[in-house]
């Protein structure tokens, strides 16, 4: 902070807990006026809970928070944005159906004194807004027929344009290509020079050393470093985030982990130049039988659609893929299915049926094995015991429904769902979210019987940690495209960190 | 159903009665329901609680029930079938249109054999659920909207082929599972009987039925898990459309005439008897069984207003209030149950 200048927000001692757990512990943050501020931290490390405290969205914390040096308490977001504060949130929301125009002033459209909304005015206005933004699009253009980054742009250009003395920006560069990001960071100059003051979040610390002057790391809940980005690195910031030599926590594979040599057993996928739309470059590899490949990258790199593909649930725009040397393109997930490709999608709630019993989730991938026509529920039920005992599903009920039991029970159900019927292939995503470490360690024990087994198994995460334990050998994806593989050597989470 | 609902009860009733019985809410109400309704006639009107009246509402309620059974399909799989009276009608239409009609009928028909006027009907009302199900699940469009298209496509061919006239023959065994009787139980009501309980048996035993649920459950979920949703659907959608075409050939020997708009009024029927009776609209929950109940209570309330000394125009808006206290429940119980199972 330049020295005599007054921050415009200043933080005191903000402590905030979730049902107990503490997620942020007496934390400082102060903000000047013409101040771009990195924040950085892995994910659940705080930041964003403390953005949502300034943005007014949580409202019970305590310690003292101060605008313009004046002690104030937001009761709601409406507080905030009254203050002046703006956010762009993770997710896009915006409203595709309407024009760029409407976008750009949603909830203050320029009207006369009819009440009537002027829109030539409004579209002017837009048009020079974006304009100013390196945005050329006919304002009277509907949102959603906009690529998803422009539509990100556009957001981003609305809140910025809002008026707001202090805007909060979570994540805003994953959807966005090189050239689009260049214009953001133009753009986040220009304002800053106004007196503008910014926070921005993200995970491309290049993108934090480059865009801001001054970056604060968060750790478990704590602020753990706060440094001008001219006098610090990103290795030095990867140091800080995951606490080395500090505070060690289990299995935070701080340190380097030696990946064995590839295995040479037969090619069950073979992915070639894999593309679509704005979420994947040219993607291509295989996966092999008895050997789990780790997929890692942040959030929207790519991992989610590239999944999707496997199982056939999206189409690539391009690219073929192979499954035990005979090429496909499915159809369907059906058809994926009866090729030998399953998939346990990251949400838990996409896949299982929670209203139904436990049996009746195990059993619905191998019912047409089982019954032609007529369904054969003692068998079912059978099956399923067989799993549950296996799996140590708990309660050891079947006919419970699914709903009754806990997230990490949930997990084990789906994959049982899978090994009733065992595939070739087998796609994880996020298998370990969310879970505490005794399912954690159930579910990677029952990855690495199944690995044994000959299948070939892909975990993709954005968490380090779940794909260094379980992975064979790993590939990074960064924005759609493969940056770097890892086999045969030494790897660790800041490496993994430094290569995404 | 048998086997899921005890292992539910097993579930719930550790856990006390009362999230049991909020669980089973959807299935104790419209029972209920039913047993208030015909409590509250049989007092109010001595014509009521006669074997003869319960005969009567048997056969009142049959042509409902028949195409009842394909909606319930549609309606667990959370879509919703808007031509079944349509296509009802136009199978009607088309079964007396391949008859030989009396010479007075001046409507320009091709006269055909019995069985071959029963499978061309037969085969206009699967090629028009074929029809909605290309349109719901290759082109992507809504049922609620495919539907209402087909509505008015069935109720244009019923006016083309009848061209304003009325027909009266059909085929002899339509005629007589119609409007004739074995042993003083009508043809119709048996025929409803075999429909309702082969749907129920196909519903609970077989895989096809499992999947109709798993689709109805979590629609995403039946994808993931390698289900040919779309297959599914397509096959609901053909059902549905061939049981409305079943219930339209009896019901046009039954009223003893083809005609347009003959039908108009099942529709609304056959929705109200499947959701009344406790299919949720969200699918995934309910059955032939709790059709049936609503087939009843829907036969009940009609019949039941006609024995006591109400303002006819007074009925109407006793039916709609009735209707909506049931739809509210739908709703109601499904809540209650997400609840009970979160």
């Amino acid at each position: 902070m330049p020295p005599g200048q007054q921050p415009i927000l200043e933080l005191q001692g903000i402590t905030k807990s979730f049902g107990g757990v503490e997620a942020l512990r007496g934390v400082d943050f102060a903000l000047s006026p013409g101040e771009i501020h990195g924040l950085v931290g892995e994910n659940g490390a705080g930041k964003s809970t403390l953005m949502k405290i300034i943005a007014g969205v949580h409202t019970e914390f305590s310690g003292r928070f101060l605008i313009d040096g004046q002690e104030t308490h937001f009761r709601s977001a409406r507080d905030a944005h009254a203050a002046g504060i703006a956010m762009v949130h993770q997710e896009l929301s915006v409203a595709p159906d309407l024009t760029v125009a409407e976008n750009v002033f949603l909830g203050n459209q320029p009207t006369n004194r009819l009440g009537l909304v002027q829109w030539r005015r409004m579209a002017r206005e837009a048009g020079e807004q974006l304009a100013r933004f390196g945005i050329d699009v006919d304002p009277m253009q509907r949102l959603g027929d906009l690529p998803i980054g422009l539509q990100q742009l556009i957001e981003i250009a609305r809140v910025l344009f809002s008026g707001a003395r202090i805007v909060i920006l979570d994540e805003p560069t994953s959807a966005l290509s090189p050239p689009e990001v260049e214009r953001l960071f133009a753009t986040l100059r220009r304002l800053r020079e106004q007196g503008t003051a910014i926070v921005f979040i993200s995970h491309f610390i290049e993108d934090i050393l480059r865009v801001s002057d001054i970056v604060t790391v968060f750790r478990n809940g704590r602020k753990v470093a706060e440094t001008a980005s001219t006098a610090t690195s990103k290795g030095a910031l990867i140091e800080a985030m995951i606490g080395r030599g500090g505070e060690v926590l289990e299995h935070s594979y701080n340190d380097e982990l030696m990946l064995p040599r590839p295995s040479d057993s037969s090619v069950v996928l073979k992915v070639d130049q894999l593309s679509l739309a704005r979420s994947l470059k040219d993607v291509s590899f295989e996966a092999r039988a008895g050997e789990v490949l780790g997929i890692y990258g942040f959030m929207g790199c790519g991992q989610q659609e590239l999944s999707r593909i496997l199982f056939g649930k999206l189409k690539p725009d391009g690219g073929t893929l192979a499954v035990d040397g005979r090429a496909r393109t499915f159809a369907s997930t059906a058809a994926a299915r009866r090729a030998g490709v399953a998939l346990v999608p990251e949400s838990r709630r996409a896949m299982l049926f929670h209203q139904e019993p436990v049996y009746k989730n195990i059993s619905i991938s191998i019912l047409g094995r089982i019954s032609a026509l007529l369904l054969k529920p003692a068998q079912e039920r059978d099956i399923a015991k067989r799993q549950v005992e296996q799996l140590q599903i708990r309660p050891p009920v079947v006919g419970l429904d699914l709903g009754m039991l806990s997230g990490g029970n949930q997990q084990k159900v789906a994959l049982a769902k899978w090994l009733t019927y065992p595939p070739k292939l087998l796609v994880l995503c996020e298998p370990t979210r969310g879970m505490d470490v005794g399912a954690k360690n159930d579910v990677i024990n029952i990855v690495r019987d199944l690995r044994a087994k000959g299948l070939a198994i892909i975990v993709l995460s954005t968490e380090p940690e779940t794909v260094l334990s379980l992975a064979d050998r790993i590939l990074v994806l960064k924005r759609g495209a493969l940056v770097r593989e890892f086999a045969n050597e030494p790897v660790s989470k800041d490496r993994l960190l430094e290569a995404a | 159903m048998a086997s899921s609902e005890t292992a539910l009860a097993a579930g719930q009733r550790a856990r006390g009665l009362a999230p049991f019985l909020r669980s089973q809410m959807r299935n104790i109400a419209p029972f209920l329901t039913l047993i208030f309704l015909s409590a509250f006639f049989a007092f109010a009107s001595p014509s009521f609680a006669t074997l003869d009246n319960l005969g009567n509402i048997l056969t009142q309620v049959s042509v409902t029930g028949i195409i009842a059974v394909g909606l319930t399909f549609v309606i667990l799989c959370a879509e919703i079938d808007l031509s079944i009276a349509s296509i009802a009608n136009v199978t009607g239409i088309a079964v007396a249109y391949f008859t030989l009609q009396e010479s007075y009928v001046n409507i320009p028909n091709i006269p055909l054999p019995g069985a071959a006027a029963i499978l061309l009907a037969i085969l206009l009302c699967a090629a028009l659920g074929f029809v909605n199900a290309l349109g719901l699940t290759v082109i992507g469009i809504p049922s609620f909207i495919m539907t209402l298209a087909m509505m008015q496509i069935a109720a244009g061919i019923s006016a083309l082929l009848v061209r304003g006239q009325i027909a009266y023959k059909v085929p002899g065994v339509i005629t007589t599972l119609g409007s004739g009787s074995v042993s003083g139980i009508p043809w119709i009501v048996i025929v409803a009987a075999i429909m309702l309980l082969g749907g129920h048996l196909v519903l609970t035993y077989t895989r096809f039925g499992r999947y109709v649920y798993m689709v109805g459950g979590n629609r995403e979920a039946a994808e993931y898990s390698g289900l040919n949703v779309k297959l599914i659907l397509g096959v609901v959608m053909v059902i549905s459309a061939v049981c409305s075409g079943i219930g339209g050939m009896l019901g046009v020997a039954h009223f003893g005439s083809a005609q347009q708009n003959e039908f108009d009024t099942y529709l609304l029927d056959s929705i109200a008897a499947v959701v009344v009776g406790g299919t949720s609209l969200f699918g995934g929950r309910g059955g032939i069984g709790n059709t049936i109940v609503g087939l009843f209570v829907l036969g009940v309330l009609n019949n039941g207003l006609d024995h006591v000394n109400i303002d006819s125009f007074l009925k109407i808006l006793i039916r709609g209030l009735i209707l909506l206290a049931a739809l509210v429940i739908n709703v109601y119980a499904q809540r209650l149950r997400e609840k009970a199972v979160e």
